[in-house]
């Protein structure tokens, strides 16, 4: 029998020949996310028309990364379950307490519940934190984008940035329909730059995210060794703000991409 | 059992199609990728087989048309929880490829990886005997760019993150080595009927 000696794999991993393509920021604690615990919801804040933030106690905790999502799970009293992926919107604190803020899905089952139903004292299902491919440690400058509740996950960077005291650079493009569907509109600071598609307070621009907004960020404020980009919303903006920045110039396998679904 | 207060869900439908845990998704399909979609043409694609085999083979897009067609038509899932019913996909059976190159006894697994450097991990016996497939066309038109095209690794009977879109080759190995998700601590086979989401399930 013939074997093509270069092409086994005798040592090391497999290394596929394109690079990729944005490996994992962190090793994943497989235990952590094995583990369904009960949250009890302790607060719920109105953001925007359409979205409310949730705050949970979970007293088992294991800590999470800005960036990183769980899974929450429903269940009804005929042992029907319904399981959906959240991104976390609170930073990593240490305090046995996650934020998630959920859209109002039309005709969506457990984000219906959450908006009519859910109290402070209810009990849901979390298990995570999941996935360590959109976390982001702290570490390399980051350039978010995000439309709508894409925003989630990078505001959770933008908090840990904030509550640790970073000095790596980090800046925030979020997009909007309008002023009032803004998320978290009052949190945001210099880093950020809000751009609206539909409506926006007198003296803004109207339209969607432009090649003239992120082509500055990678040249003349583009930080030394570069940025890791971030983007996070529906699947047709993240195909519109990918295409932005890789005709920007920056690299592709230093994006990461979450879609909605 | 905790049972959420005042939760009633969907109105329960009896499909016996539906694996644990995930809904249908109807009409919707969801694209999840990680990575920017490439400009990938059918002039730059190519399908390599390599590894533990008798004769490595890379396919152009009009070999890999030569080959006998083979459809699949029934239901994918999501490890997001969606699942998306009477799809129907064409391209070639994968044991087509796998005839060529002539896989040898000792290997026992597979690293599928794409053109954008993706990989998943599968067991070999996963992709043969008629349950995977390099598809190029979805109902009948060209596979979209965003959902895999010009051609994706299908392999409908596990969750569908193993079915790498852009798919370049596959290398095939002795024992298993874990891809992107995998890496990130997902299932290493994802077998939806098992539940196999994450390490561990």
């Amino acid at each position: 029998m013939t074997r093509t000696t270069s092409d086994t794999t005798a040592t090391g991993p497999f290394v596929p020949p394109t690079r990729f393509a944005v490996p994992g920021r962190i090793a994943v604690s497989n235990r952590a996310a094995a583990l369904w615990q009960t949250a009890t919801l302790t607060e719920v804040r109105r953001e925007t028309p359409h979205a409310s933030t949730f705050r949970f106690a979970v007293p088992g905790w294991a800590g999470h990364l800005p960036g990183q999502h769980l899974m929450l799970r429903l269940t009804a009293d005929d042992g029907y379950t319904a399981q959906r992926h959240y991104s976390i919107a609170s930073p990593p604190d240490d305090a046995g307490h996650i934020e998630l803020t959920l859209d109002h899905v039309e005709g969506g089952e457990v984000s219906g519940w959450f908006h009519t139903l859910a109290k402070p004292g209810d009990e849901v299902e979390v298990r995570g934190p999941l996935s360590g491919f959109f976390a982001w440690p702290g570490d390399r400058p980051a350039l978010l984008i995000g439309a709508g509740s894409g925003v989630v996950p990078l505001m959770s960077m933008v908090r840990h940035h904030r509550a640790r005291g970073l000095t790596v650079p980090l800046r925030l493009l979020v997009s909007a329909r309008g002023p009032e569907d803004l998320i978290y509109a009052r949190e945001y600071g210099a880093e950020t730059t809000p751009v609206f598609t539909r409506r926006a307070p007198e003296g803004v621009p109207v339209g969607r995210l432009a090649a003239s907004q992120v082509a500055p960020l990678l040249a003349a404020e583009q930080p030394p060794g570069g940025w890791e980009a971030y983007v996070c919303g529906s699947n047709a903006f993240a195909e519109h703000a990918s295409r932005l920045l890789v005709a920007a110039g920056q690299p592709v396998d230093r994006i990461r991409i979450e879609r909605f679904g | 059992m905790n049972v959420t207060r005042g939760f009633t869900g969907r109105p329960r439908v009896q499909n016996a199609g539906l694996p644990p845990g995930q809904y249908d998704a109807g009409d919707d399909w969801p694209v999840l990728s990680a990575e920017v979609t490439p400009d990938l043409t059918p002039a730059d694609w190519s399908f390599r087989i390599d590894g533990l085999v008798a004769e490595p083979h890379t396919w152009d897009w009009a070999e890999a048309h030569a080959l006998p067609t083979s459809a699949y038509e029934g239901d994918i899932h999501c490890v997001t929880s969606w699942s998306k019913f009477g799809v129907r996909f064409g391209g070639v059976s994968l044991d087509a490829f796998l005839d060529t190159v002539r896989p040898d006894a000792s290997a026992t697994h597979a690293v599928a990886y794409s053109h954008t450097g993706y990989t998943t991990n599968l067991p070999l016996a996963d992709l043969t005997g008629g349950r995977a497939w390099i598809a190029w066309e979805y109902e009948g038109r060209p596979l979209p760019a965003e959902h895999g095209g010009p051609a994706r690794l299908l392999v409908p009977h596990l969750y569908f993150w193993k079915s790498a879109k852009w798919i370049a080759g596959l290398r095939l190995l002795d024992h298993d080595e874990p891809g992107f998700w995998e890496q990130n601590g997902y299932h290493a086979r994802g077998n939806p009927w098992e539940e196999q989401r994450y390490s561990g399930d």
